[in-house]
């Protein structure tokens, strides 16, 4: 699907998807995190007031504290994400030869696992500090509503079994204890575009799933 | 340059669960009252339309109904030998910034606090003698019972609507109540929620143990009601988006939905936006307030006179604007002197997650507190001696509509990410639930609020500096509570447990609760409380200091029905007492 890229370069595109797709990677269960297009959702991000810390609180000194403290960082995620990808790239193409998103799945994973645990030096930040973010926001882009840029297709809520808006009928459906309600997710989106029904109060009209019985 | 307006009778500082309902109680003596409110005004009807009231992403991490933390936030750090740093990020807990404050997001949990509650520092040293007293422990009495305040709770419970079933109705126990609640004196207004699979799979096997399982009082309508403001609500239909959201159906009682828009009809009420007050002014001898500064939305610095102060805001802003402005001597914890700040609390959090191989719970129905929960480990319901610990827990199967991003629970031992992670959430999300130990808190001498000395806010004051961390009486009662949510999921049988404890340290990064406590406590003794039992402030008659911050500890049970309680409380004690002879009442 084409997107325009608000605020991430193309290298940056290029390591997101290969970044996120080893977080939650395509197989037999479902789309992983590249094809529910969460490199796209994390420049809506980035581009969006929370990329500059709109409402956070921005004023110093600025120091590092315990982890019971949170978030300390005098970056914004715009700088964070800019600054990180730019130096794992090149510690990729010093020790492997390549930038991050041309090396082989398990060397990805064993990378991505020293930044969670900040194994990984970077020159002007801590690989955990962005780590979290890029674990956070993957989520964040596989399971928000598809209007975010994100869970496309409604990967995230396919997986879970999640239907997105609510319907009307839930005080019924909580009476039929131990049966699964499944049905087709609607999203705001849907809704939006008018690709999805909403009664008289825009609770989404829910389609059920035929479920096949088990073998 | 200062704007000096007009004066005005009353003033009241914050219009959220406690600020609406005195200032609409107040609006019959047809005295001039102003309420003034730092956030904007919502309509419900458009700001929480649907379907955009259904997207998890904005409510839950960008929402602006949230305190907007660019302009002001608080400093935090476990003990005084650290720095405190500021809290940048929203996370342990959520103000609100809004006409309706945190009370338009919360999940309407509408427990009252137990008799025990109000008077646990001399129930405990009867019951169990001086030595079980937690170390350096600063609770105390309210000097208030629960008794006096049950009508008002009445009074709360009639306009919030709230559903349930009495357990103890004028002291006959009732069957399918709470059997340890205290005396109420009618049944509630609302019949009680539904009980869905999770709630009836822990009831079976917590009655089969010998406790008494009921439905969770809650705020969410249970049919469609009209309340004593003459305020109709729907009903709740179980969507979901409830905690960190506004209601789409208008099925919660909130501020909106049940008192502004039958107190905006008052003449001489006056409601203020957008107006930041900065500090209570005060007299030159510094016994009486004056009326308040505040910053206008066009950064304009405003006196308003009045003769009457009513600070109703968050526990947080209540404490700070008292310390800003110098009513009541503040605390200091190494002299344990002084009165401003001390008694902060919080509630403890722990859970039993149970995996299921042939269960589905369809999670993300729910909402409003749809919640079946026991009480025979709440409060001093139970035999403590040799336990080391006061206080208790609630234990509940909580259906609260579980949203993807926040809600997914895997089995112990799973990947935070990569491919095992992905199969165990498509694996248990429809497969999962947990009982939640909800545990009170004790005040303790460690624990305090006071001003910062390094960080400002926005219009150059000091931020609210927060010390905390969770005592051993926090750890040994959620140890204990969490033992006995074991039990329950051992005969409940899942495949698979997983046990979530109380965190080592207090941490101010994940979500827990918007359940913060204390530091303008309320009590008998001046020595030891900011305000007498009707709130007011012992220092300054005609300060009244209103909400979550008069608990001199935090109970097991969330605290806005009390909140709401105390304003009726206050609101019958202001208009019947002090406004015929304006005086210290105690």
């Amino acid at each position: 699907m084409a997107h325009a890229y608000r605020f991430l370069t193309q290298p940056e595109v290029k390591f997101l998807e290969a970044a996120a797709e080893r977080l939650i990677p395509a197989d037999h269960l479902g789309p992983g995190a590249r094809e529910a297009g969460v490199a796209c959702f994390i420049d809506g991000q980035l581009a969006s007031p929370w990329g500059l810390h709109g409402r956070q609180y921005r004023t110093g000194p600025w120091q590092e504290g315990t982890p019971e403290q949170g978030f300390q960082s005098p970056l914004t995620p715009q700088e964070i994400y800019r600054a990180a990808i730019r130096e794992i790239d090149q510690h990729c193409r010093m020790e492997h030869a390549k930038a991050f998103p041309f090396l082989e799945a398990a060397l990805q994973d064993e990378l991505l696992r020293q930044m969670e645990s900040d194994a990984l030096p970077l020159p002007s930040i801590s690989s955990a500090l962005f780590f979290s973010l890029l674990l956070r926001n993957t989520m964040e882009g596989f399971f928000a509503d598809p209007l975010y840029g994100g869970n496309r297709g409604k990967a995230g809520w396919r997986l879970i079994g999640f239907p997105g808006v609510a319907a009307a009928n839930y005080t019924e459906e909580l009476d039929h204890h131990n049966q699964s309600y499944q049905v087709e997710p609607v999203s705001i989106l849907d809704i939006e575009q008018q690709r999805a029904q909403v009664d008289a109060q825009g609770y989404a009209k829910h389609i059920k799933l035929r479920v096949e019985p088990k073998a | 340059m200062t704007t000096r307006l007009p004066p005005v009778d009353i003033l009241v500082v914050g219009v959220g669960v406690a600020g609406s309902i005195l200032c609409k109680e107040l609006a019959a003596t047809g005295l001039k009252i102003v309420g003034l409110e730092r956030g904007r005004m919502l309509d419900p009807q458009h700001d929480f339309a649907m379907p955009y009231a259904h997207d998890e992403l904005k409510y839950d991490r960008h929402s602006d109904i949230l305190q907007n933390l660019s302009r002001e936030t608080l400093t935090f750090r476990n003990h005084t030998q650290q720095k405190a740093l500021p809290m940048r990020e929203m996370g342990s807990f959520k103000p609100g910034e809004c006409v309706g404050g945190a009370g338009m997001h919360w999940g309407a949990h509408a427990r009252r606090f137990l008799p025990w509650d109000f008077e646990l520092r001399s129930r405990t040293l009867d019951r169990y003698g001086a030595a079980h007293m937690p170390a350096d422990w600063t609770g105390q009495d309210w000097g208030l019972t629960y008794e006096e305040l049950e009508p008002y709770y009445d009074q709360f419970e009639h306009i919030y609507g709230v559903g349930g079933k009495a357990g103890n109705l004028e002291g006959a126990l009732q069957p399918g109540g709470n059997p340890f609640e205290g005396v109420r004196s009618r049944e509630f207004p609302n019949p009680e929620s539904q009980r869905t699979y999770a709630g009836t799979l822990f009831a079976e096997a917590a009655h089969s143990l010998g406790k008494t399982p009921f439905q969770n009082p809650t705020a969410a309508m249970t049919s469609p009601y009209t309340n004593l403001y003459k305020m109709t609500l729907g009903q709740c239909v179980r969507g979901g988006f409830c905690n960190s959201h506004g209601c789409a159906m208008g099925a919660k009682a909130s501020p909106l939905t049940t008192v502004i828009p039958t107190l905006a009809k008052h003449p001489n009420f006056e409601l203020r936006t957008h107006t930041n007050v900065t500090r209570v002014d005060m007299d030159s001898d510094g016994k009486r307030a004056t009326g308040v500064t505040y910053i206008d939305a066009r950064g304009r610095e405003v006196h308003q006179p009045a003769d009457l102060v009513i600070l109703a805001s968050y526990t947080f802003n209540n404490t700070r604007l008292l310390l800003l402005s110098g009513i009541g001597k503040p605390y200091d914890p190494v002299a344990n002197q002084g009165v401003v700040g001390r008694n902060y609390a919080y509630q403890t959090g722990a859970r039993v997650a149970m995996f299921f191989d042939d269960k589905v719970f369809n999670p993300f129905m729910g909402g409003g507190a749809l919640t079946t929960s026991i009480d025979d480990y709440n409060g001093d319901n139970f035999d403590h001696a040799g336990l080391g610990f006061i206080g208790g827990a609630y234990l509940a199967a909580q259906s609260n509509g579980a949203t993807p991003i926040r809600s997914i629970s895997v089995p112990p031992g799973t990947p935070r990410w990569g491919g095992a992670w992905k199969e165990a959430a498509a694996q248990h999300y429809n497969r999962n639930f947990s009982i939640y130990a909800h545990g009170g808190c004790q005040s303790r001498r460690g624990n305090y609020l006071d001003l910062d000395p390094t960080y400002r806010d926005a219009h150059g004051q000091p931020l609210l500096r927060m010390t905390f961390d969770w005592g051993e009486n926090e750890q040994r009662l959620s140890a204990y509570a969490i033992e006995r949510a074991l039990e329950i999921a051992k005969v409940i049988n899942p495949s698979q447990l997983g046990v979530h404890p109380l965190s080592k340290t207090y941490s101010i990064v994940p979500y827990q609760s918007t359940h913060n406590v204390g530091g303008a406590a309320m009590g008998a003794d001046p020595a030891t409380s900011v305000v007498n039992k009707y709130l007011q402030s012992w220092d300054v008659p005609n300060v009244f200091v209103v909400g979550a911050s008069a608990f001199p500890q935090n109970s097991a049970n969330p605290p806005t029905l009390t909140v709401g309680a105390l304003a009726c409380w206050a609101a019958d004690a202001i208009k019947d007492e002090y406004l015929a002879r304006p005086r210290p009442l105690v």
